[in-house]
């Protein structure tokens, strides 16, 4: 997996937090979100990075999103 | 179906309009015609009634597309009561009402009318081009003229010069009898005003514009509304000229914009004749532009690909092959990769300009053949927000209302579209309500032609800055709520009234205030305010958007904000307002519909739904996949990391079209086999393995879902050139890959859809020939389908309001690139212009220009015509400029519709938050004097012209694009 693709993937969840701000459920609005819209493969690569340097960018919120979605995936 | 494929005719003629109430089908009236009892509708003139009822009064200036004239008095009749003899065309039909069409004293009168026009006429019908299908000869024919007491030696305006200008017809004014019926169609059906009556009585001459002009120069913009609405052979088609009168007719549906105008393809043997629009077609009633009219050649050009083609390295020139060793060889590879990558690197593209069933049956390929959720479709760049956010806010992917609605519609709202150049047939429409004095309100970065054209102009234009739209919105929002001019009740009984207060609450802060957002947004805060109040106060209100609302990273947002306004101002449900999307495409509609994207299944369900995909199952006989699939941004990722190998693609060109070309170049690079179907060798081709050659929507048969969930039928008008038509190829591999599959004809794919899917369960080929159309859903709430939805209550149960707040992209303008960049399209030119640039349209569009404001071109020593450089954080590319004031400062415009200039080489990858539709819309540039191509446009037209080799073709022309 390049550097590339899991940046943008870290891009796009951040992205997805930034728009659901005045969402009552942001975090399961996120979760929501990518469990439907995105591929197996996608979401692997972004569970992988969680805990790397790529994941400490990512915002707060949708953080907990993936974390919620990486352990219903485990 | 005989009434759709039939020896050629012209279309009935009634003479006048339909009365409103006829269109309403309300009471009639009763009439005697000759001695007949005629009953119809109120405001009917005695000529319509006639003809309904199977009459012929003659008429020269009379033709049911146009408001009646009376100028010819040909159409004299005598009703009893009643002195001298009125025009029929302008005397409306009362109770009891006894009319004689046909009696000495009218023959009389008649042939002395006749005799005057023919005076002034050529009389050389036998080698006239109208011969045998002209009026002024039926009429002549009609009153029993025998001879022209005149003679012929008088003053007359015979002799004189043709104007032969426009590509597609000639304009013979020898020939005019001065009935007007083009310029009025001019003025009425098209709205451009282009022609006109030139000085009087006996030297009064159809104008196109000022004495100076042509027609090519003048305004017109040749959407052939004159062309159709003449008479004799003045304004005629050059095909009919060259080609002779058509034979036969076949009804179908245009293959450009997504406004999907029905035409009937006149043909001459194998030849195609002319396209003329159809009356009878609910989407365009008679109308037609330049694209859908005149510019089909394409289907018969040179540079199109009959033959299949393969090579093992995009650095080889194509080899020709059979159609067995083609299909052989791809089903081969698709096999040898998935099992060496296994199927999730495997993927597709289902085409928005292909049929509803070839779309199916792609899809249908990809998740049961390929085993992959791995398909997406070109909307995926254009419309994926409009899905997602009409989903959201009222439960249905797709516009609320038909096309005639807008006849009903009080304020119009338009927002990042330009109806006159996108979708023409139907900005022809919604200029006529304007005219007769609905209100305008233009949201769009430019001065389109809709803010300011002739007897229209806009009350409001809000310039805004490019990336603004949802601050715009939520400032309308917020003057409407904060002045309390929301529709409460409406909220109240048909949506969640807690969510509502939620996001009053929030449109209510100050700083969503016009006052706090100008400075943001650059649109003054009374143009603003002024706005909201008309859109809240004025009526019925309409909202129609384009791509300017969904290219954006808050293109999902943008249209969640135009939906909240819509049910803020109890807009929903009704005719006269809804959320309409203009659809760019033919049928992205229905390639939406037909389970094109990654996550859904044929009527917008989620793969996860273990109900529906237990349907497909069992139809199918296959697993499907419970997870999404990838989409077209990120199958091209997948393949920059090696995990994504193979891909068929039809009809759709992703290396012109989408974002970021050389990423789409990179990721396309590194797959192992790239299919291609397509008409010709577009730019994806140049990086294809197996090219299927495609066939043109004159070659099969099938349908097509216009902007107004209109299904419609497409009937094949000539044999595929190519040999098969496009659902067939996608059978041929299915059949190479083991599937077991064997439809006969599209039909059959329509009836599987129809039982997958609960939306189309009512739709059949026999009911669309049998009724023209049907906008779904169609099932057994809806059983003649539904022009208008959400009429009792929304399709999610409550109408949902989602706060959608501004968040500015991540673009950014600054030192390095301080303008802003907007994309669009002209009226002459389609997409990425395969078929249109194969076309005499290129007259009017032969290269992007790029437009910009007088004051940002002087600072830079720009001139208009001058080539420029312009850059982005992307890339690079050069074209040549156009200054004019109709951008703003600090935003240029340009079209995307050849590939030399490569507009998306300059676009960033950034895109919606919630569907990844690319941001088009906004990119950050700068612009700096240039003296031609760049490097990298010249590389690739190098590596273009290497790629697009072919075997035994060389030293023969090489297909240029």
């Amino acid at each position: 997996m390049s550097a590339h693709t899991t940046e943008k993937l870290v891009y796009m969840a951040n992205q997805i937090a930034r728009h659901v701000t005045h969402d009552p459920d942001p975090v399961s609005m996120i979760a929501d979100h990518i469990h439907a819209f995105w591929s197996p493969r996608m979401k692997a690569d972004v569970f992988a990075v969680l805990d790397g340097p790529e994941g400490a960018a990512l915002d707060p919120v949708a953080r907990a999103a993936l974390d919620r979605l990486a352990a219903h995936a485990s | 179906m005989d009434s759709e494929r039939e020896t050629y005719r012209p279309q009935p003629d009634f003479g006048t309009p339909p009365s409103p109430a006829e269109r309403a089908g309300a009471a009639s009236v009763t009439v005697i015609i000759d001695g007949r009892e005629v009953s119809v509708a109120p405001g009917t003139t005695v000529m319509r009634a006639a003809a309904l009822s199977g009459g012929s009064i003659p008429k020269l200036c009379a033709t049911d597309s146009v408001k009646q004239f009376g100028s010819c008095r040909l159409c004299l009749v005598e009703i009893d009561g009643m002195r001298g003899t009125p025009a029929s065309c302008t005397t409306l039909v009362s109770e009891g009402m006894k009319v004689h069409t046909q009696t000495k004293k009218l023959e009389k009168l008649r042939r002395g009318v006749m005799e005057l026009y023919i005076s002034d006429h050529p009389l050389d019908c036998l080698t006239c081009s109208a011969n045998n299908d002209c009026e002024l000869q039926d009429q002549a024919a009609a009153v029993g003229l025998r001879d022209v007491r005149y003679g012929y030696e008088g003053a007359n305006n015979l002799a004189q010069p043709m104007d032969i200008s426009n590509p597609y017809f000639d304009f013979d004014p020898s020939k005019c009898i001065v009935c007007s019926r083009c310029v009025r169609a001019c003025d009425e059906v098209q709205g451009t005003l282009a022609l006109t009556i030139e000085s009087r009585g006996f030297d009064s001459k159809v104008s196109a514009g000022l004495t100076s002009d042509s027609f090519l120069s003048s305004e017109c913009v040749s959407c052939g509304a004159c062309v159709q609405a003449c008479p004799t052979a003045t304004l005629q088609e050059k095909a009919v000229k060259e080609i002779g009168k058509p034979e036969r007719a076949v009804v179908t549906t245009c293959a450009y914009c997504g406004v999907g105008c029905t035409f009937r393809a006149e043909t001459r043997g194998e030849d195609v004749v002319r396209m003329v629009p159809w009356k009878d077609g609910k989407a365009n009633r008679g109308h037609s532009c330049v694209k859908g009219r005149f510019a089909w050649g394409y289907a018969q050009h040179q540079e199109r690909i009959l033959s299949p083609m393969i090579r093992s390295s995009i650095d080889e020139p194509w080899q020709e092959v059979s159609w067995e060793e083609a299909i052989a060889h791809t089903a081969s590879e698709l096999k040898r990769i998935s099992a060496k990558y296994g199927r999730n690197a495997l993927g597709g593209i289902t085409s928005s300009r292909c049929t509803n069933e070839e779309t199916f049956l792609v899809q249908k390929l990809i998740r049961a053949g390929f085993g992959t959720n791995n398909v997406d479709t070109c909307a995926r760049v254009c419309h994926s927000p409009t899905g997602y956010g009409l989903k959201t806010t009222f439960g249905t992917s797709a516009g609320t209302q038909d096309f005639d609605s807008v006849e009903d519609s009080d304020v119009i709202l338009v927002i990042g579209a330009n109806p006159t150049d996108g979708h023409p047939v139907f900005a022809s429409r919604m200029k006529r309500r304007l005219r007769q004095g609905a209100k305008l309100i233009v949201i769009d970065p430019r001065r389109t032609d809709l803010v300011r054209s002739p007897h229209i102009s806009a009350d409001y234009h809000l310039p805004l800055r490019p990336g603004t739209n949802v601050a715009v919105l939520t400032a309308l929002a917020h003057v409407i709520v904060t002045e309390g001019l929301a529709d409460e009740a409406f909220v109240r009984e048909r949506c969640d009234w807690e969510e509502y207060r939620h996001w009053a609450e929030f449109v209510s802060l100050d700083r969503n205030s016009p006052e706090f957002l100008e400075p943001v947004t650059g649109v003054p805060a009374a143009d603003l305010r002024g706005a909201a109040r008309l859109f809240a106060t004025g009526g019925n209100g309409a909202i129609y958007y384009g791509l300017g609302v969904t290219e954006h990273s808050q293109g999902s947002s943008t249209v969640m904000a135009i939906a909240n306004l819509a049910m803020a101002t109890g807009n929903i449900g009704r005719r006269g307002v809804g959320v309409n999307p203009l659809r760019g495409q033919n049928n992205v509609q229905g390639a939406c519909d037909m389970g094109s994207f990654p996550h859904e299944l044929s009527g917008y369900r989620h793969v996860s739904d273990a109900g529906a995909r237990a349907l497909f199952e069992a139809e199918w006989g296959v697993r499907i996949d419970p997870e999404p699939g990838l989409r077209i941004p990120n199958m091209l990722d997948a393949a920059t990391d090696g995990l994504f190998k193979a891909i068929y693609i039809q009809g759709e060109d992703i290396l012109q079209s989408d974002p970021d070309t050389k990423h789409v170049a990179a990721g396309l690079a590194a797959m192992e086999c790239v299919i291609v179907q397509d008409l010709f060798l577009n730019e994806t081709a140049n990086y294809a393995h197996v090219f299927l050659p495609g066939s043109t929507f004159l070659e099969k048969n099938g349908t097509f879902t216009n902007a107004e969930r209109r299904i419609q039928p497409v009937r094949k008008v000539m044999e595929p050139k190519n040999g098969y038509e496009d659902w067939q190829i996608t059978q041929l591999l299915a059949q190479a890959m083991g599937l077991d599959w064997a439809y006969t004809h599209p039909r059959e794919i329509m009836d599987e859809i129809a039982r997958l899917t609960p939306t189309f369960a009512g739709v059949s080929f026999a009911r669309l020939d049998a009724e023209g159309s049907l906008q779904w859903p169609v099932n057994e709430a809806a059983p003649d389908g539904s022009p208008i939805m959400h009429i009792d209550g929304f399709v999610r149960g409550k109408g949902k309001f989602v706060v959608t707040d501004y968040v500015p992209t991540d673009e950014r303008t600054g030192p390095r690139f301080p303008l802003l960049l907007t994309t669009g399209r002209i009226l002459s030119q389609y997409n990425v212009g395969a078929q249109t640039r194969r076309t005499a349209n290129v007259v009017w569009h032969e290269e992007d220009l790029l437009e910009i404001h007088p004051t940002d071109a002087e600072n830079r020593g720009i001139k208009s015509g001058d080539w420029v450089r312009l850059a982005s954080r992307s890339g690079e590319t050069t074209l040549r400029a156009t200054v004019t004031d109709r951008v703003a400062p600090g935003v240029v415009y340009t079209t995307f519709h050849h590939p030399a200039t490569q507009a998306n080489v300059v676009t960033t990858d950034y895109s919606d938050w919630a569907t990844n539709c690319p941001e088009y819309k906004v990119t950050a540039v700068q612009i700096t004097p240039s003296n031609g191509p760049t490097d990298w446009q010249e590389e690739y037209e190098a590596q273009a012209a290497r790629s697009r080799r072919i075997k035994g073709h060389e030293g023969a022309m090489e297909p240029a694009e």
